[in-house]
């Protein structure tokens, strides 16, 4: 009896209550407002009214999303998008272009037609039936039966009422929710802003780069130029000598230091000679041995080639720092414009992307170039790393 | 002797230094540019006996420099090439060396400069026609052959990069405090290891090192 005692009934009933009553007025006024479109059309205030008659559905239809809500819990999105260019115009050329307005219509002229009748008749069937017969031995002592039979049927009403509420909420649902292709449009838009954002991020490092190149590490070099010929004038074995040559270990070793900072920020030969080159680069400075087999038929667009590398680059650092790998292999083709990279390692396994920030960042990196990730690391290994980008 | 060098670097600071350390060893400095353009202009113009470049110069500020050096090697053949790199990159020593050309290639970390002595003996050598690998060079290329160089012991692995880097036997035997007899027999010891066969000397030898490395 679980059911009784809820507020489901209740709000079945203010479903159809509020239904019907929202769709005698809606009826009433659209077909007015029709009526008086169809005669006024000779003056031209006709059209307008048409068009709005037309349009009503959007109105309707969210009103109906609405009172959803009485008897669903999930929230029904809007199915429209936000109009191209702003103002009314542009509102009216979005609206009537989008074919969510026209199945609004559609549910709108079902709704008048039908929908809000069968609210009414399910009411009067339920409810109305039930007290017309309890009520009929007042006129008519001898009626008494009837009134038992009344008695009999009431009960049954909440189920009748809440049943046709259920049905007419699905079917509301399925009509009006925002079909795939129109959430798919939000999803890409978010997905093209990601891919923008990494772009600029990518942007911005090798700025980051060009501008180390350019100028604090041209101007240490610079400087260690100047002490070595200084050290050329100092006396040999004198202390200036012996100063200079500090100076000058010092100003190297920033340079170096400068220099790593530089190539982890963004890799030189990516730029210049694509992923091939600068993965092959990357796999000489690394300690663990790595083949590298990457054959690509041109050099792949930006986004895709810095991608990859970074890809490789944590995964061969995820290697060397956690999997005790002694080989590891990257691999790389281009196939109907989809690159497939292969990192594999001969480690002890178990990477889990929960555990670290690395693979979680790879992959939403990969993600946002609208690629797929996926690793394969079973307890006592080996590692595989496998990532799918497309290159249109 | 002195030697007509074309130089191009676009950080003047950087192009400043060179040319007064070269100026310093006694050479000649015809032409000391700032772009890959100028670089191929001033080549023609001074028939240089070596050409010194940066590798990233305007206008591309890609491997503008690099590929200006090929080009005017593919003019003149022969035409010595010092290459300077603020990074190793083993793609560029690979479009040197692929170069395959008789002699006089360079390919030096630009840190190197400012050890001027070495770095104006490295310039001599390649207008003589020497190759000379930055060591960074032959390091990576070393780590990357690990396999077969297991069977080294690490001086001969020590001798062998000293060979890759361009030096004599006479130099390596004075860079390892031994003589020259034993480096001839380490030499001939890791030919035999590595079923290295190398008949030339000096750049021959260093180019066919270097050839197995990258093999």
């Amino acid at each position: 009896m679980g059911f009784l005692a809820s507020a489901w009934p209740w709000r079945a009933l203010a479903y159809l209550l509020s239904g019907v009553v929202f769709g005698a007025i809606a009826m009433v006024t659209l077909l007015t407002m029709a009526l008086a479109g169809l005669v006024s059309l000779i003056v031209g205030v006709g059209a307008v009214l048409l068009l709005a008659v037309a349009l009503s559905g959007i109105l309707v239809t969210r009103i109906e999303r609405r009172r959803l809500w009485l008897v669903d819990p999930d929230p029904a999105p809007d199915p429209h998008r936000a109009p191209e260019r702003p103002g009314l115009r542009g509102w009216l050329d979005t609206r009537l272009r989008e074919p969510a307005t026209w199945r609004e219509l559609s549910f709108t002229a079902v709704s008048m037609t039908a929908l809000w009748w069968m609210d009414l008749l399910v009411l009067a069937f339920a409810l109305g039936l039930p007290v017309l017969l309890m009520t009929s031995p007042v006129d008519d002592p001898g009626a008494w039966p009837w009134l038992v039979i009344g008695l009999c049927l009431l009960p049954a009403a909440p189920y009748t009422i809440t049943a046709w509420a259920g049905a007419r909420a699905a079917l509301t649902r399925l009509i009006l929710a925002p079909r795939d292709r129109e959430l798919g449009r939000e999803l890409t838009e978010v997905r093209a802003s990601r891919a923008r954002l990494v772009d600029a991020f990518d942007a911005e490092r090798r700025r980051i780069e060009r501008d180390l190149h350019d100028g604090a590490q041209q101007r240490l070099v610079s400087i260690n130029v100047l002490l070595g010929l200084a050290g050329l004038d100092a006396e040999p074995g004198s202390p200036v000598a012996r100063q200079l040559a500090l100076a000058q270990g010092e100003v190297t070793l920033a340079v170096n230091e400068l220099r790593e900072l530089s190539r982890g920020v963004h890799p030189k030969a990516l730029t210049d000679h694509g992923l091939a080159a600068a993965v092959d680069n990357l796999t000489t400075r690394s300690a663990l041995p790595v083949t590298v087999d990457i054959r690509l038929p041109y050099r792949l667009p930006a986004t895709v080639e810095s991608t990859a590398y970074f890809v490789v680059a944590e995964a061969l650092a995820n290697a060397t720092k956690h999997s005790r790998a002694t080989r590891a292999e990257v691999h790389a083709r281009l196939d109907a414009d989809v690159l497939t990279l292969t990192v594999r390692d001969n480690g002890v396994g178990g990477a889990d992307p929960a555990a670290g920030t690395g693979l979680v960042g790879l992959a939403d990196r990969v993600a946002a170039a609208y690629g797929r990730l996926r690793i394969s690391s079973p307890a006592g290994g080996p590692t595989l790393l496998r990532v799918e980008l497309p290159c249109r | 002797m002195p030697l007509n060098i074309v130089l191009a670097e676009d950080s003047p600071l950087l192009r400043d230094g060179l040319v007064s350390v070269l100026t310093r060893f006694g050479h000649q400095v015809s032409a000391a540019v700032g772009d890959a353009d100028a670089l191929i202009a001033a080549a023609h113009e001074h028939d240089p006996d070596i050409v010194i470049t940066d590798v990233r110069m305007p206008p591309g500020n890609a491997d503008d420099g690099l590929r200006a050096a090929v080009a005017l090697r593919g003019h003149r053949a022969g035409l010595p090439i010092l290459v300077l790199s603020q990074y190793i990159e083993q793609s560029y020593a690979t479009h040197l060396l692929d170069l395959g050309s008789e002699s006089g290639i360079g390919y030096l970390l630009k840190d190197r400069v400012s050890a001027v002595t070495q770095f104006a003996s490295a310039v001599e050598q390649v207008a003589a026609g020497a190759t000379v690998m930055d060591p960074e060079v032959v390091r990576q290329l070393l780590r990357r052959r690990q396999d077969p160089l297991r069977r080294l012991t690490p001086r001969e692995r020590e001798v062998l990069s000293l060979m890759a880097e361009g030096r004599s036997n006479a130099e390596i035997a004075r860079d390892l405090y031994v003589t020259e007899a034993a480096v001839n027999k380490h030499v001939s010891s890791i030919l035999q290891k590595l079923d290295l066969r190398l008949d030339g000397h000096g750049h021959r030898r260093v180019l066919a090192v270097l050839t197995y490395l990258r093999a």
